[in-house]
């Protein structure tokens, strides 16, 4: 089993990295773009004897307890199967 | 007495805070690798800037998982006090010990020189010593202050005048001009709500020497020392 782990701030956050990188794009002449929010991804190999749920909840506590500060950031998590 | 000063792959200030208790404040300290868990004899520990396990993931959120990071919230808990300084903040933040996050500064420098920081309460075992409203002069270096916390968190933080040092101007008024980082409430540093644990992102131990620029964080060692002479 794999998971995604996508972490993200918080709306309301502010993400002075996101806002660089938005004005790098703009120097360049990428035009419409409204706004860019860093991230960051986990990639997490599972062990394959886990069901989907089993998986999940196991990211679901590593992204709680460890990958995201829950007074800044939220996550979401994505669960398949290894290819 | 007996200062401890915990050290993390990546600590940095782990040796001026030693210089500044050995030489200035005049006890004996001991540096604590982050592996060890013994904190029996100690009555003050230094949590000490610098950038543990390379700021990795976010500033401080691995040293938290250190073992000597599990006795240091026993050692809270039972009392002993805890100054976390720049990353040593961030480290308490992460460990839950203090509320609230530091995230990066709003602008996107690297803030190193000397700020003013208010002093809002003398009612702390690390300021005891210092009149409330005191405006000091302490160097700040960091990339991640930027004090956040929810509106209920500061609502508490205020109520139980938690929040220690404030950046000011030289009169001490905490302009927006003055805030280096863009900290909720021009925040610097806070306490808990037991008072024994403190984090603060200026540098107070680079502030003892006259020759380094200022004095002015020797108020908060002396303050700390005169708390454990009187227990």
């Amino acid at each position: 089993m794999k998971a995604k782990v996508y972490v993200t701030l918080k709306s309301g956050v502010l993400d002075p990295q996101g806002k660089a990188i938005h004005h790098s794009a703009e120097l360049i002449g990428f035009e419409g773009i409204k706004g860019i929010r860093q991230g960051k991804y986990f990639e997490i190999a599972l062990d394959e004897g886990l069901t989907e749920e089993e998986a999940r909840i196991e990211a679901e506590k590593l992204a709680t307890d460890i990958l995201a500060n829950p007074v800044i950031e939220d996550f979401t998590v994505d669960i398949s199967r290894s290819a | 007495m007996k200062f401890g000063v915990p050290v993390f792959p990546g600590s940095n200030c782990d040796h001026d805070a030693y210089h500044v208790i050995s030489k200035h404040v005049g006890q004996p300290v001991d540096f604590i690798w982050h592996k060890d868990t013994d904190l029996s004899g100690y009555d003050a520990l230094v949590i000490p800037g610098g950038f543990s396990y390379g700021d990795y993931l976010r500033a401080g959120a691995l040293a938290r998982f250190s073992p000597v990071m599990g006795a240091v919230k026993e050692f809270a808990a039972k009392g002993g006090f805890v100054l976390g300084i720049c990353n040593g903040f961030q480290i308490l933040c992460e460990a839950g010990l203090l509320p609230g996050a530091l995230i990066r500064n709003r602008g996107l420098d690297f803030v190193c020189r000397h700020v003013n920081v208010r002093v809002e309460t003398d009612d702390t075992p690390f300021t005891n010593q210092i009149e409330s409203g005191t405006v000091l002069s302490i160097p700040v270096a960091h990339a991640e202050g930027n004090y956040v916390c929810d509106d209920q968190t500061l609502d508490q933080l205020e109520k139980n005048s938690q929040v220690i040092f404030r950046y000011c101007d030289p009169d001490g008024a905490p302009t927006d001009a003055a805030n280096p980082n863009g900290a909720r409430s021009n925040i610097a540093g806070i306490c808990n709500a037991e008072r024994n644990v403190l984090g603060m992102m200026p540098h107070p131990e680079r502030a003892c020497e006259e020759l380094l620029g200022s004095n002015d964080g020797r108020g908060i060692f002396r303050s700390l020392t005169r708390t454990i002479e009187a227990a």
